[in-house]
């Protein structure tokens, strides 16, 4: 098996809670990400999956090196990203670029589109002004969009076509890892499918790799080749795309696919088992963080965290039913 | 079942800078609704399927007017009603539910007050009577120890929560239609499988038709009986949910069910070229001839009639004018 | 017969924006929704201060020969043609002293707005973008000197550098700052939660070049209503300090000395050495208020757009 392009181990992120004005006591702590195990490699896209609080879009920022990790490894090619400094730390964010959800607030409203994709590759190489012209050609080409667009500006643009100026923009520079942080969400249905196909297809020509993080079952199982479920700071399960939708094995997966929305009228319609909402990170519940809302909870399950096993070739759970 | 609102040929435009500009909105809306049903309003941005609630109710903005057509509800003309007789039907006989909890609920007050102002002021309940009322209506959208949760705060509430008291407040004037506007879009997945299922119950409770106006397919899969599909300002499509999911007529509708991705299947999505269309110029004949795979010469001259293709069940596309047996495109919705 | 959801059909390879909003048509609209009235009066005084040397009638620091002192304006009994809005004390034509008093009105006013207005926003980026102690000591700073009465500052000033012309603009830079170093920084503040400045920063941008790039060009609407407001204020400080005898000094014309020069002779009635400098003042400064309004509703709308 070929190393991983980017590993996430044990990782953790703690924010501190504080109180008073003047001297800021510390209460406790947010754990937005609590012991979290992801692997990505070169050319695959993985899915990542979670409600609101899951703590997807902290990973998020952990892996784009917003934030520092409380502890726990992020490894890009094997190196250790924490102990990135100067041109290697250039060339990681050379290599690992995100698209936001918001079309509208990503790109720079005074600058060329032009600029705006052509700005990474200032940054970081040296091309002349004319290679650097033809690199942003190269690149909307590549996106589905004429090349003497360049000199417009962003809002001339409808939301589909800005997020493909986003994505223009994070491949302009031999990218190979790409964070889609619910990058289609805000798009129209049909626009969101030319966006997707687009995406797969950039995919197969480049071998880009995807860490695709949405709220939708549906989008994120058609576009991911695994997926990773996350709850309250952890992975509770990760699988095969395909797999995952056949059987998924963790109860809050499986209240996903219940609540996933049908695709037809006529499909049978299950009840949803689970009740309640997502408890607040700040005080996690103790034992296995899904039991208070989990139908088939034992007493096990309060008391002791469950590890995460290979309950089928490829396919881990954190549960104490495996 | 009576019939409760009948919107034909329904015209609403938006002027600017002075007249010089006019965007049609809604240009030509009809569709019908019967008590206790659900239909759903299905389109992109801008396809005018809110500018359809507005025209309903009488809150347009300022902008914008309603040049032509009837709404008929209950037996009463809307489009004739003067403002103040127009905030008697609203919140009473007509409600809505909007996209963000946050923005509907009034910060400073609590939720009681909230949820007991329709039915104060448009019933003119009062004191023991009204509060048993609110707490028949907040436990009616399962909102769990209502007498406790009657004195918190909007803030004090998660999102979900929230748009449960929005419904409550929907329900609260004892109305005959609630317009939901993309209620769900800020949900959690689970949240909102909980909430629609709560809308269901509201509904079956107490038989009050309902619009749903939404992008989503699957929800009009899940919640609705009829559905109508609109783009640049026209309904395309209308008719039974069961109807256009198995084999919708006309070509847009189609590619929006190809364009849903499927849970478990990795078949490539239909992707609908180009984008939807500008208002303000609109192409000639058929507004979604450009991106139509199947456009004809007659589409690019002229607009297609709205015509009937089934049991209650109407399209607006040249091909209908033509063989129906056309099964080409049946059996890939399916 | 094509299947219309065949996925082997390549949807619009080549997709087109929604308009081309063409740069000749955006300014012809633009010209059509201009500001009549403060464009009325200020066109005429810029054209007048620029060509001061072709349009004013004689040399505003000589007595015209041959003319007495405080003759009244053409229309007056005692007036002439000659000099069309009277004479001074020193016999100058008050017409042609109005006119280089344009010149420097405006020219103090335009750059010490600048002056102004380049530090004022340099340091509202700087404080708002860099945030930590450079933005606690710059916005003591800032507090510290709006504590400081404007025109008493300005007056220490000009009498302990002496007064000349350049000295005033930057003296009333000096002085003027501050109102935009508060405003830019709270600008600055909410830019720099704007996603497309996060992604600048993720993609390794420096910070000189994500200011330079991404913040100025964003901030340049707001310094610009702002200075049209603050280029009234300059005005009117300039010709205070001019009034007060510690502006431009003599015998070059500044409104503001007009004013102080003829007060003594308002009450013996000889009007015209302080309304005509009086009024010219109110028209230049309503002007660009009125301006700086228009301009304000005019970018703002686009603002929230982008």
């Amino acid at each position: 098996m070929p190393a991983p392009l980017l590993e996430l181990r044990d990782l953790q992120k703690y924010f501190p809670v504080k109180t008073g004005s003047l001297l800021r006591r510390k209460i406790g702590w947010v754990k937005a990400v609590d012991g979290v195990d992801l692997a990505i490699f070169a050319g695959e896209t993985l899915g990542l999956i979670g409600e609101s609080g899951c703590g997807k879009t902290t990973t998020s920022k952990l892996i784009l090196l917003q934030e520092a990790p409380t502890a726990g490894t992020i490894r890009f090619d094997g190196e250790d990203v924490s102990t990135l400094r100067g041109t290697a730390l250039m060339q990681y964010r050379r290599e690992v670029q995100v698209v936001f959800q918001d079309p509208y607030s990503s790109l720079s409203p005074r600058m060329r589109v032009g600029d705006i994709i052509g700005e990474p590759l200032e940054i970081h190489t040296n091309l002349s002004r004319r290679a650097l012209a033809e690199r942003v050609a190269e690149v909307l080409e590549l996106v589905g969009l004429q090349p003497d667009l360049a000199r417009l500006f962003p809002h001339e643009f409808s939301g589909g076509q800005r997020q493909r100026i986003a994505i223009a923009r994070a491949l302009a520079t031999n990218t190979r890892l790409i964070v889609l942080d619910e990058a289609v969400s805000a798009l129209d249905v049909s626009i969101r499918a030319q966006i997707m196909n687009q995406l797969e297809e950039l995919q197969q020509r480049l071998r880009v790799s995807y860490l695709f993080i949405g709220h939708d079952l549906a989008t994120v199982a058609h576009i991911s080749d695994r997926i990773a479920v996350m709850y309250l700071g952890q992975i509770v399960e990760l699988a095969d795309s395909l797999e995952l939708c056949a059987k998924p094995l963790h109860p809050y997966t499986q209240a996903l696919f219940t609540a996933a929305l049908p695709a037809h009228p006529d499909e049978r319609h299950q009840k949803l088992a689970i009740t309640g909402e997502v408890p607040s990170a700040l005080n996690p519940p103790s034992g296995c963080r899904f039991h208070p809302r989990c139908p088939h909870a034992m007493p096990r399950c309060a008391v002791e965290t469950p590890v995460r096993k290979e309950a089928a070739s490829q396919h881990i759970v954190a549960c104490h039913l495996y | 079942m009576a019939e409760l609102l009948r919107v034909s040929s329904l015209q609403t435009h938006y002027t600017s800078f002075g007249g010089s500009r006019v965007i049609k909105a809604v240009d030509g809306v009809s569709f019908t609704l019967h008590e206790g049903e659900t239909i759903g309003l299905v389109g992109e941005s801008g396809c005018g399927k809110t500018t359809t609630c507005l025209s309903i109710v009488g809150l347009l903005p300022s902008a914008a007017h309603i040049v032509g057509g009837n709404i008929e509800f209950d037996g009463e003309e809307l489009t004739k009603k003067r403002p103040r007789e127009m905030r008697h039907i609203r919140g009473r006989r007509i409600a809505m539910i909007l996209q963000d909890p946050m923005a509907s609920l009034n910060p400073l007050f609590s939720i009681y007050l909230q949820v007991a102002e329709p039915a104060f002021y448009h019933q003119r309940v009062r004191g023991r009577s009204l509060r048993q009322r609110v707490r028949d209506l907040l436990q009616a959208v399962r909102i769990p120890s209502p007498e406790v949760r009657m004195r918190e705060y909007p803030h004090q509430m998660s999102g979900g929560m929230r748009q449960r008291v929005v419904g409550a407040i929907a329900m609260a004037g004892g109305p005959k239609l609630i317009i939901a506007d993309e209620p769900t879009t800020n949900l959690d997945v689970t949240i909102q499988a909980q909430y629609l299922e709560v809308l269901k119950d509201i509904q079956r409770e107490s038989g009050v038709a309902l619009i749903f106006v939404t992008h989503n397919l699957g929800i009009v899969a899940k919640m609705c009986d009829r559905m109508a599909v609109m783009y640049a300002g026209k309904i395309v499509e209308q008719g039974s949910v069961r109807d256009l999911f198995r084999s919708a007529r006309h070509p847009y509708t189609q590619a929006l069910l190809g364009s849903m991705p499927k849970l478990g299947s990795k078949e490539p999505l239909f992707a609908i070229p180009g984008q939807p269309p500008n208002l303000a110029r609109l192409p000639s004949g058929c507004a979604f001839h450009p991106r139509c795979a199947y456009a004809m010469p007659r589409c690019i001259e002229e607009e297609p009639a709205d015509r009937s293709v089934g049991a209650e069940w109407k399209a607006r596309c040249w091909l209908t004018a033509e063989d129906p047996a056309k099964e080409a495109y049946a059996g890939a919705t399916a | 017969m094509v299947d219309i959801l065949d996925p082997t059909r390549a949807p619009a390879a080549v997709v087109a924006p929604q308009e081309f909003a063409s740069v000749g048509g955006r300014w012809i609209r633009l010209a059509r929704e201009l500001p009549l009235v403060p464009l009325a009066i200020l066109v005429p005084f810029i054209l007048i201060a620029v060509f001061a040397n072709f349009v004013a009638p004689y040399d505003p620091t000589e007595p015209i020969p041959g003319a007495k002192i405080f003759e009244p304006p053409f229309w007056m009994p005692g007036g002439s043609t000659q000099t069309l809005l009277g004479t001074d004390f020193q016999s100058r034509d008050v017409l042609s002293r109005l006119i280089f008093g344009a010149r420097v009105s405006l020219i103090v006013g335009v750059t010490g707005t600048i002056v102004a207005g380049s530090l004022g926003t340099a340091l509202g980026i700087l404080s708002g973008y860099l945030g930590g102690w450079v933005d606690q000591v710059i916005m003591r700073i800032t507090d510290a000197w709006l504590a400081l009465p404007a025109l008493v500052f300005a007056i220490f000033l000009a009498t302990v550098v002496g007064p000349s012309m350049w000295n005033i603009v930057i003296i009333l830079g000096l002085v003027y700052w501050t109102r935009y170093t508060r405003v830019i920084r709270g600008e600055v503040l909410s830019l720099r939660e704007r996603e497309f400045v996060k992604l600048a920063e993720i993609a390794g941008g420096s910070r000189t070049r994500i200011i330079l790039r991404h913040i100025l060009p964003n901030v340049m609407n707001s310094a610009m209503v702002l200075a049209s407001l603050t280029i009234g204020v300059v005005i009117i400080a300039e010709a205070s300090l001019s009034f007060l005898g510690i502006g431009v000094p003599a015998p070059q014309p500044a409104w503001g000395s007009m004013l102080s020069d003829g007060r003594s002779m308002l009450m013996v009635g000889d009007w015209w050495l302080t309304v005509f400098p009086g009024v010219c003042i109110l028209l230049v400064v309503l002007a660009t208020q009125l301006l700086g309004d228009w301009l304000r509703i005019r970018l703002d709308p686009q603002l929230r757009n982008l």
